[in-house]
């Protein structure tokens, strides 16, 4: 479709461009006064042409005719033929000037009689006389006139031209029709000029206000484009960009007002940033500060460990809790570390080309023992091309640990299912257990920090409680969604999508969320998203 | 750079180790589980009189913290490895990769990262102090270098070229099989004992420490020649 794809282009353009909305608006209301204004003019010329003609002719009939019935009274003969020669003669008497052109009038003498010849000066023929003034003459017996196109019989072109007709009365052969024609062909000239000339000047002017147009709405819009595009580099990161302050006009005031809003904002944004820093820097100190006691504590804990058999059991068992515990403590404190890690932004990505499969592979037989100890089967289904995408293996095998330890915790020894499935532009992993899944709203909260599925249930793993969380922003590092989906009775599903290569923009996942057998999922679409907002909203709820 | 602590590394169970940490109940704790292994731990809590200290003691391997008061252990750690090649094994509190990166690069062989489990630091300590040779006598050649394997030395034209026992370590397991392609793994799990997948910075940043010594451009190696996507290998004898 060229003509729609045209009419979009202008449509385009026609939004994006100012100059060319106000360009085309002065041009087209511009065009549309000079018209308007045109015919007025030309109007009022034209009328005052021919009325001045107008007035001059019917003084000039009037006279002639006036002469006309005079000389046919005074001759007061009846013979035919001398008659016949004062028609004649009363038409050579009236139309001067003999035959040459341009005559200022022509006479035509006419009778609806018989008896009388029609005479005219010139060449002018009958048809020059409109019906209906010839019937105001010859029948209402009034002098009339009106205009009228002059038509002559030598083959020259019909003019426009302007008539007055009067009766005369011959005696005894009662009722002649004088009529003055008077070529309008110099008033068309004049007003042919006038014109030319309007439109002449009309086109310059619509030019000129197009131009004026293009002129004004550059002083403004420059500056505004240049406001626009420092703004652009501004939000682009450049915070040390100011406009150039001219004048005390309203541009003058926008850029002085843009120096002040980017001033504070750097001010703003150098305070987070340092606060960042601080955070970081805090973050990193109180990593050291607690390590080096916990590592002390751990030292001790594993000598006494070691020991134990030597206690009393009491002593010995006091050893082994303490031994246990220091492994909670310290699988906290990393994620926390971690967490904090990421709230302070300072988390970065190691991203290598690699093959989820073998990711997924790796992690299910480093916790083979958990898996042995559940009783729990896994069963891979995995895609027959190599699920490639870039990420970082540590942090995709943190995320797949938790899935599955998560799955492991909850999956109550039934089977849990691991599929990997990729498209174009992403990579997916779903892990689903069978176990007592997720009550409704539940899904929206398995990412948040420290959130337990039943307070009162044990953890038989130890998570730490911030496992999914960590989980959550090692997707998001990558560009990537984590999302939950549980039904009671009906086990849980996690969906990890990632995209092939970092940077793109994921829009779907290769796998669904929800799964295919699951009986009630219909009814409870408990989903939870995690990542960027996306169009994928049906299949996601709140953000964890 | 002459290896005059190579002769003591035969003594495997009585290592000398100096452990240069700040914190007085981490150091004296490390102390008590290095005794306990049979090691002759000696403490020192002060970076400024780290490197005295290490000249009178005259260790068979560091542990040293890289945050100390004073002096930075970085710094102690360039100081010694300018004067020795006694493996350095740094106590980090951070996994982050440029602290681990930097202390690799100033001379450290290996690090623990705190908190870190007694047994993972005697293992690793081991490996740092158990030397690869085994006494018979063995000599490879590589490119334009000859390498003593016993007498722990290296030769380009009668030149001693002084590399660290770690360094050695790793040019010889390359050297002694030239057509074969070494993953960083593998390396790791020869050079460095590391059984389980570890931080193959520790291979990246040796590696560019011994074309340094080494290569005669270490921008463009020939003798330790990086295998794209795989690792590394000696290059053509």
């Amino acid at each position: 479709m060229p003509f729609g794809n045209a009419a979009s282009r202008v449509r385009a353009r026609w939004r994006s461009s100012l100059y060319l909305r106000v360009v085309a608006t002065t041009l087209a209301l511009s065009i549309l006064v000079v018209v308007v204004l045109g015919q007025i003019l030309v109007g009022r010329i034209t009328s005052g042409l021919l009325d001045a003609k107008q007035r001059a002719s019917l003084v000039e009939a009037q006279a002639g005719i006036n002469r006309a019935q005079a000389l046919i009274t005074a001759s007061g003969e009846d013979n035919l033929d001398k008659k016949q020669n004062l028609v004649d003669q009363v038409v050579v008497e009236l139309a001067p000037g003999g035959q040459g052109t341009p005559r200022l009038y022509d006479v035509l003498l006419l009778s609806s009689s018989a008896s009388l010849l029609q005479r005219g000066s010139s060449t002018v023929t009958e048809a020059s006389v409109p019906a209906a003034l010839r019937e105001a003459v010859a029948v209402d017996g009034v002098q009339a006139s009106t205009f009228t196109e002059i038509t002559y019989s030598d083959g020259r072109t019909p003019v426009p031209g302007f008539a007055v007709g009067a009766p005369l009365t011959v005696p005894g052969l009662g009722i002649a029709e004088l009529y003055y024609l008077f070529p309008l062909t110099q008033e068309q000239q004049t007003l042919d000029l006038v014109r030319r000339t309007l439109l002449f000047a009309g086109l310059v002017l619509v030019l000129l206000l197009g131009w004026i147009s293009w002129f004004v709405t550059r002083q403004v819009v420059d500056p505004v484009r240049y406001a626009a595009s420092i703004a652009e580099e501004f939000s682009a990161g450049h915070l040390s960009e100011r406009m150039k302050v001219k004048g005390e006009d309203d541009l003058a005031r926008l850029a002085k007002s843009f120096n002040d809003m980017a001033a504070s904002l750097e001010v703003k944004i150098g305070q987070l940033e340092d606060l960042s820093r601080v955070q970081r820097r805090f973050v990193s100190d109180v990593s050291h500060e607690l390590r080096t006691p916990l590592t002390t504590v751990r030292m001790a804990a594993d000598v006494l460990h070691e020991s134990r058999a030597d206690f009393d059991p009491a002593t010995a068992r006091s050893a082994e809790l303490l031994q246990t515990q220091l492994d909670r403590f310290e699988a906290l404190l990393a994620d926390l570390l971690e967490i904090s890690r990421f709230d302070a932004g300072a988390a970065t990505l190691d991203a290598v080309e690699g093959d989820l499969r073998d990711a997924v592979t790796s992690v299910v037989e480093g916790l083979d023992p958990l898996v042995e100890r559940s009783h729990s089967e896994i069963r891979l289904r995995f895609s027959t091309e190599p699920a490639s995408a870039e990420f970082d293996p540590r942090r995709v095998d943190r995320i797949l640990r938790n899935l599955l330890a998560n799955a492991i915790e909850h999956g109550e020894g039934r089977p849990i299912d691991i599929s990997v499935a990729c498209s174009d532009d992403a990579v997916a992993i779903v892990v689903r257990d069978h176990g007592a899944g997720l009550r409704p709203g539940e899904s929206s909260l398995v990412f948040n920090r420290f959130w337990r599925a039943d307070p009162s249930r044990v953890r038989s793993i130890g998570g730490t409680g911030l496992g999914l969380p960590i989980a959550l922003e090692d997707a998001r590092l990558h560009g990537g969604w984590l999302q939950a989906w549980g039904s009671p009775g009906d086990g849980a599903s996690f969906r990890l999508t990632l995209p092939r290569s970092l940077g793109i923009e994921i829009t779907s996942s290769p796998l669904p969320l929800e799964p295919a057998d699951a009986s009630t999922g219909r009814r409870m679409p408990l989903s939870v998203g995690a990542g960027r907002p996306s169009r994928d909203r049906d299949r996601r709820g709140t953000d964890a | 750079m002459p290896d005059r602590h190579g002769r003591c590394d035969h003594d495997l169970m009585k290592g000398r180790i100096l452990v240069v940490d700040d914190d007085a109940a981490l150091s004296e704790m490390l102390g008590i589980v290095l005794r306990g292994e049979g090691f002759e731990p000696h403490l020192c809590g002060d970076g400024e009189r780290a490197v005295a200290a290490f000249r009178e003691f005259n260790p068979d391997l560091v542990l040293l913290d890289l945050m100390l008061p004073g002096k930075d252990g970085i710094e102690i750690c360039r100081e010694i490895r300018a004067e020795s090649g006694v493996p350095i094994v740094m106590l980090t509190a951070k996994g982050d990769t440029v602290d681990v990166v930097l202390g690799l690069e100033s001379g450290a062989d290996d690090y623990v990262v705190k908190p870190f489990k007694p047994k993972e630091l005697v293992a690793r300590v081991r490996a740092r102090m158990r030397r690869t040779d085994e006494g018979h006598p063995e000599s490879l050649e590589i490119a334009d270098l000859r390498i003593d394997v016993p007498g722990h030395t290296v030769k380009r034209d009668e030149e001693m070229i002084a590399l660290t026992p770690l360094e050695f370590d790793l040019l010889v397991a390359l050297a002694r099989k030239p057509w074969q392609v070494f993953t960083r793994e593998t390396l790791l799990e020869q050079v460095w004992g590391y059984r389980h997948a570890a931080d193959t910075r520790l291979v990246n940043v040796h590696v560019q420490r011994l074309r340094s010594k080494i290569e005669a451009d270490p921008e463009h190696p020939q003798i330790v020649v990086t295998v794209r996507g795989v690792g590394y290998k000696a290059g053509p004898a």
